[in-house]
């Protein structure tokens, strides 16, 4: 999910040099691309900007459902969310880790997050207000990630394909607990009825944008595609996407709010409404309900964490030094 | 249902069942144990496994508050997980204390629907996290006496009890081992990080001697032979305290430890409604809703 309108730059094939032309090459023969291996620098500069904004994606995706954890109503519920906002963070070490092989280290990343000039899925600027939205979020949210990230588990970059194999595994238990929330909501008290539509409402439109824009206005898309960085077009995993919520929403009882939204036998897919791509373009330009409260949030954690890193990193100093101090008196 | 997408391992679902079955059920309700049969032992039971529920619970929370807003992600990532263990052992404690008091009550019923008189944690636990200095402290001095109260548990009178304990005491072993690792990295960091953690112990410190204050649900349970008496755990907690606040070169605060009582007898700071308010929010609110 959660890269977005990620720029690539790329050399057209006419102008390739020899070494950008073998590197195509294996790329097309699907083989991986390791972080000691050649690679041009369009290629390592559109990775490091996907793989950073799918990790920020992560650790800033960790605020909306941490909203709801000590408010879960069950200690089950509590334990189960916990988890898996818990996997987010981990997702994020996993995606760091995997950008550092690359020559960028996880304090520059975070770094360019907080001073805004790397962005996060727009989709973490929407709030959670019911118990419903945490439903809401692990079945569309989390199912619009899914429908992204399977693919990129043969992406060309082999350190972001092996991590997204662990990420999609745990992502799928998140799309069922999602899911599971829902049932429960749709099938309960009328109270719960209305907030779990109410969820689908408000997440629908969101969710979708979590694709990117349209094909026709994607201009990064083809030199990613060429490079396997991005395997599928933004229009056609949105339509996937489409075709398998909407009977999982009518399995639930609750209406997708998009009149438009109809099945269509030529086809062999469900038509839908586009979303609102100017409101799209509000949320990435920080106009959304909750950019300043998320952006705000990761800074603060950082700032007030600086002692606590610098304690750290001066106790590790500190008993190397003895170390070597002991080592000389040994001898 | 309709098929939700599958991520090319064959069913997670029963894989995740499979994993849950294999491993050795802690707290088997099958196993016979004579003391819940015990009328007259029954309210001080109940009372003390809330006590043991309800420090897990409160301490998990706050913990959890912290979600998202670690000061970095592994940090971030083995706090949550800690509040995942205490949450797990508040469901256990709790759901034997539902059981103990026999009146159809579930451990989400303890949790959600009881008021502040009603929860019977020490008040150390409650206390806000403060910065991590506070948290840590705070987790220390709770780790190290739970993991000495936890190895006393396995030799219980009461098999449902030494199970509970037997499962959270690998945890708590864990636990023990990461704060007192980072209460010595702190303490002897930088300066600040050293002030910081004084300040803390300082802080905290008069809030720690509620574990060990017994009262007659203390003595009923440990002559029973459910739990060790408080007062046996006390030289072991006071050892660890001092070994690793020597490494971390933080002193040993002179005052009294034992300033704040109450708690356990449901007389609590002003803090634990406001974890409650939250926390209690929904099951309130919809009252017999199924979540």
């Amino acid at each position: 999910m959660y890269a977005q309108m990620v720029k690539s730059e790329g050399t057209a094939a006419a102008e390739m040099s020899p070494e950008e032309r073998a590197f195509q090459d294996r790329i097309d023969r699907g083989e991986k691309i390791e972080p000691r291996d050649w690679m041009p620098d369009g290629y390592r500069k559109t990775l490091v900007r996907q793989m950073g904004q799918h990790a920020h994606s992560e650790i800033v995706g960790q605020l909306p459902e941490g909203n709801w954890i000590t408010r879960a109503p069950t200690l089950e519920r509590k334990a189960i969310l916990l988890a898996k906002v818990q996997d987010e963070a981990g997702h994020g070490l996993y995606l760091y880790s995997a950008a550092e092989t690359l020559g960028i280290s996880r304090d520059e990343l975070f770094d360019r997050l907080h001073s805004g000039a790397m962005k996060y899925s727009s989709i973490f600027n929407y709030p959670t207000l019911t118990w419903a939205d945490m439903g809401a979020v692990g079945w569309l949210v989390d199912g619009a990630a899914i429908m992204n990230q399977v693919p990129l588990q043969r992406t060309s970059y082999g350190p972001y394909a092996r991590a997204m194999v662990r990420i999609c595994k745990e992502e799928s238990f998140h799309q069922r607990q999602g899911y599971a929330i829902m049932m429960k909501m749709a099938q309960g008290m009328p109270e719960q009825k209305e907030m779990a539509q109410d969820a689908l409402n408000r997440f629908w439109g969101p969710a979708l944008m979590m694709f990117g824009p349209s094909d026709k206005d994607s201009v990064h898309s083809a030199q990613s595609m060429a490079w396997r960085i991005k395997m599928n077009t933004n229009d056609e995993l949105r339509q996937k996407f489409v075709d398998e919520t909407v009977p999982q929403a009518e399995y639930l009882g609750l209406t997708v709010p998009d009149e438009t939204c109809i099945w269509n036998a030529g086809r062999g897919h469900y038509d839908f409404a586009e979303p609102d791509w100017e409101e799209f373009f509000e949320v990435l330009k920080g106009n959304g309900p909750c950019n300043a409260e998320r952006l705000e949030a990761r800074r603060t954690a950082w700032d007030r964490g600086a002692w606590f890193r610098d304690g750290l990193n001066a106790y590790a100093e500190k008993s190397a030094a003895r170390r070597a101090a002991a080592a000389v008196a040994a001898e | 249902m309709p098929s939700l997408p599958d991520m090319g391992t064959p069913d997670v679902m029963a894989l995740a069942r499979a994993a849950a079955d294999a491993q050795p059920h802690h707290d088997d309700p099958h196993v016979a144990d004579p003391h819940l049969a015990d009328v007259a032992l029954r309210p001080a039971f109940f009372d003390w496994l809330c006590r043991m529920g309800d420090n897990a619970l409160i301490l998990g929370h706050r913990l959890s508050e912290w979600c998202g807003h670690g000061p970095a992600l592994e940090e971030d990532i083995a706090i949550a997980n800690t509040a995942l263990d205490l949450i797990g052992h508040a469901q256990l404690w709790l759901g034997l204390a539902a059981e103990v008091e026999g009146q159809g009550r579930t451990a989400d019923d303890l949790a959600f629907l009881r008021d502040t008189l009603r929860f019977r944690n020490v008040k150390l636990v409650e206390l806000p996290n403060g910065d991590m200095a506070v948290t840590l402290v705070r987790q220390f001095l709770f780790d190290a006496w739970a993991f000495g109260m936890l190895r006393g548990l396995t030799a219980s009178t009461s098999p449902r009890v030494a199970g509970i304990a037997a499962k959270a005491l690998k945890e708590v072993s864990y636990h023990l081992e990461r704060s007192s690792d980072l209460v010595v990295r702190l303490g002897d960091g930088t300066d600040e990080s050293h002030a910081r953690m004084q300040d803390a112990l300082d802080r905290l410190w008069p809030y720690a001697g509620e574990l060990f204050a017994a009262d007659a649900v203390d003595d009923a349970v440990a002559a029973a032979g459910i739990a060790p008496a408080l007062s046996d755990l006390k030289p072991d907690w006071q050892r660890t305290v001092d070994e690793v606040l020597a490494e971390a070169t933080l002193t040993r605060p002179e005052v009294r430890f034992d300033v704040h009582l109450g708690g356990k007898q449901g007389r609590h700071t002003e803090h634990l409604g406001f974890i409650l308010a939250p926390m209690q929010f929904l099951q309130r609110a919809y009252p017999g809703a199924s979540w």
